[in-house]
């Protein structure tokens, strides 16, 4: 609509001065607003709309045409003489040039010009300024850059009941895909809304799984298979096995049934080394490891039960926590349990009872991981309880390194597949520790406070330089180490062997000594046995033991007292200090206290 | 005179120095020590050289000014001491 106001003047009154007056103010027009057309708008819901009063700028970019430039030298051959000198002319030239050596200017240049030069020659010929010293020595290795981590990617669990990460496995070809299983292992913790899901993350993109994995029940571990990187199998609550096709969807491929899988969660499935590529074992607290041909999984295809009396009694089984298998040496494997004991087995022994082959005594908790060492197979880390210990397969009595107690339970370790002499552990108050035996022995050499909740799974990347660890929480951190602790150093092998060796060594002795102790003791307890012979049989009743031992203990209390008394005199006599009571309160106790009152409440 | 042919001698006598050549502002050599061809060769390069660094050295501070040229290569050093309308090039050979 048009506002149009008309204003008239007469032609004759243009140029004349305006005479401005007072008018009222007068309503020009009045639109008052029509609701009806209300209803062509939609309202939109308030939106800030930021105005600024500024000159429009652009941004262009310009870029040049491509400038062709072409080198070319010139050759000075001669020139600058002036108009009435003829270069070629020898004649002119040596006219001209004397002229110039007259000129009083020249002289006083050159003389000046003559002092600097001399100077710099002399320079020169004292010292020669540009040597180089050290030429081509062997480079020095750079220092080592501190250990350090850099986190680089968290990946969060997208449900809103957060579930602890259990398992991680990395994509086999180049690393680019970390899978990760998602569970809630506290006793009857698990809500009904809480997702059964597992994911599979691209570690470029932290915002959504590139995959997931729906199982029947949750996930406790799974693993990528090392020969075909789009097949995983995994292990459920329920004590299922699931194998999953990535090619094939989200649904596992085929299931284990339930009647003959484990009867308890799942705890660690890895892949075996078979022609087929399609084998691979499982093992559960409920005592059972067993094997599976993932074209099969209705039944498997083998079963240890890990009962020590090697009667495979299943309810003398020990639960096992986790397992162990290195592709180089394929019929042996080692399980770890929930009673601290570390077995080890031949999977090509004739009887089942041969299968255990020998077993450990590690921990005094659950052995959470157990991991032989990628460059030392004879040797194997084990973590439990507050410690990580690092065995010798041929020590059976006690680890040949051990950490000290750490402040809180460690829950997943792994050796680095690059350095044989690192190793990460994981903490539950969520530090990630990085140990370097070659460097320091008793501290780690880099301990990291990944997140607050507590970590529970770890895994390194083949080339050893990314880590996942999983938390509580269900955040899936990705961390990439320094490349000091990444990469072999010089001699680093031989190193460790020698370490190895050592503390094998130190072990070896120490159990020797220990047996030459005890066949002592028994032949002592033997003798004393036979000369005893006579005694009554109720020799060994309780009461009477007991009194044996009040008596011992007593009698050593006195003696020590005694010494201690003996002692304490000496020291007056020496100082020369009066040796009465209230001299000296500190030996007041032991000057006052009757001899025999120790002994007093004894029979 | 007669001093500044003292002068060009006594240069001349330092150990290493190979030749010495004196160009005016224009890029004339008016004295040297060596054969014409690379007299003039040596007097119309550094000729330019001298220019573009003097040039160079006042851009960046108007209140600057060249007071020495070094040009070290693998063989022989060329140095060359500027002034308002002559300069004097030395060719040494550094001790080693």
């Amino acid at each position: 609509m048009e506002i149009v106001h008309v204003y008239t003047k007469l032609r004759s009154e243009f140029g004349r001065q305006c005479l401005l007056s007072d008018r009222p103010a007068e309503l020009l027009v009045d639109v008052p607003p029509d609701p009806s057309l209300a209803l062509q708008f939609i309202q939109k819901t308030p939106r800030d709309q930021a105005l600024q009063a500024c000159r429009d700028m652009s941004e262009h970019q310009v870029n040049t045409e491509r400038f062709e430039s072409d080198s070319c030298g010139i050759n000075h051959v001669e020139g600058g003489w002036p108009k009435d000198v003829n270069p070629q002319e020898v004649e002119q030239t040596i006219r001209f040039r004397k002229k110039v050596e007259k000129d009083e200017s020249y002289i006083n240049s050159i003389l000046q010009l003559g002092s600097v030069m001399e100077h710099c020659i002399r320079q020169n010929n004292a010292v020669d300024i540009y040597q180089v010293y050290f030429e081509e020595e062997e480079e020095v290795e750079e220092a080592p850059d501190a250990p350090s981590a850099k986190t680089i990617n968290v990946f969060r669990d997208p449900n809103e009941v957060k579930r602890t990460v259990t398992g991680l496995s990395w994509h086999p070809d180049g690393g680019r895909k970390l899978a990760a299983a998602y569970s809630c292992l506290e006793f009857q913790k698990t809500s009904k809304d809480m997702s059964l899901d597992s994911y599979i993350w691209d570690i470029e993109n932290p915002n959504r799984p590139e995959m997931t994995l729906k199982p029947a029940s949750s996930l406790i571990c799974l693993d990528y298979n090392p020969k075909d990187p789009h097949t995983l199998v995994g292990g459920c609550y329920n004590g299922q096995i699931a194998y999953w096709d990535t090619r094939r969807g989200s649904q596992p491929v085929e299931v284990s049934s339930v009647e003959q899988s484990h009867r308890d969660p799942v705890y660690k499935i890895i892949w075996l080394q078979s022609k087929t590529g399609t084998d691979t074992f499982s093992a559960s607290t409920d005592g059972q490891v067993l094997w599976w041909d993932v074209r099969r999984l209705s039944e498997p295809t083998e079963r240890l039960v890990l009962d020590l009396s090697r009667e495979g009694n299943l309810d003398r089984a020990l639960g096992a926590i986790s397992l162990e298998f290195e592709s180089t040496m394929p019929t042996k494997f080692m399980v770890g349990t929930e009673q601290g004991v570390v077995v080890s087995c031949n999977r090509k022994a004739k009887t089942p009872a041969e299968k255990i082959v020998c077993t450990y005594d590690s921990h005094h908790g659950p052995v959470y991981a157990l991991q032989r060492n990628p460059f030392f197979p004879k040797n194997f880390l084990t973590v439990g309880d507050w410690t990580a210990r690092i065995w010798s397969e041929d020590i059976k009595e006690s680890s040949i390194m051990w950490t000290r107690y750490q402040m809180s339970y460690l829950t997943d370790a792994c050796w680095s597949p690059v350095r044989p002499s690192v190793f990460f552990t994981v903490k539950m108050d969520g530090v990630l520790d990085v140990w370097d035996i070659l460097f320091k022995q008793n501290e780690p050499t880099l301990s990291l406070k990944v997140c607050d909740e507590a970590l529970y799974s770890l895994r390194v990347q083949d080339n050893g330089r990314l880590v996942a660890c999983g938390s509580q929480q269900g955040g899936a951190t990705l961390l990439e180490i320094s490349s000091g602790l990444s990469t072999l150093q010089k001699n680093e092998k031989s190193l460790l062997a020698a370490m190895f060796e050592r503390e094998t060594k130190r072990e070896k002795i120490l159990e020797a000594r220990q047996r030459e102790l005890r066949l002592k003791e028994r032949s002592r307890s033997e003798q004393s046995r036979e000369e005893d012979v006579g005694r009554e049989d109720g020799e060994d009743s309780p009461d009477q033991l007991i009194s044996r031992a009040q008596k011992d203990f007593y009698s050593v209390v006195e003696t020590e007292l005694r010494r201690r008394r003996d002692r304490e005199d000496q020291e007056n006599r020496r100082r020369r200090v009066p040796a009465f009571p209230g001299a000296n309160p500190s030996l007041d106790r032991f000057l006052l206290e009757p001899s025999g009152a120790s002994c007093s409440q004894c029979s | 005179m007669a001093e500044v042919e003292e002068t060009l001698k006594r240069i001349q006598s330092q150990k290493g120095v190979q030749g010495i050549i004196i160009v005016n502002s224009e890029g004339i050599p008016i004295k040297t020590t060596l054969d014409n061809s690379s007299t003039v060769q040596y007097a119309g390069l550094i000729h330019q050289l001298v220019m573009k660094a003097r040039s160079t050295v006042r851009d960046i501070d108007p209140q600057n000014d060249l007071t020495f040229l070094r040009v070290r290569s693998k063989k022989n050093e060329i140095m060359i001491a500027p002034d308002k309308d002559y300069f004097l090039i030395v060719i040494q050979n550094p001790s080693d």
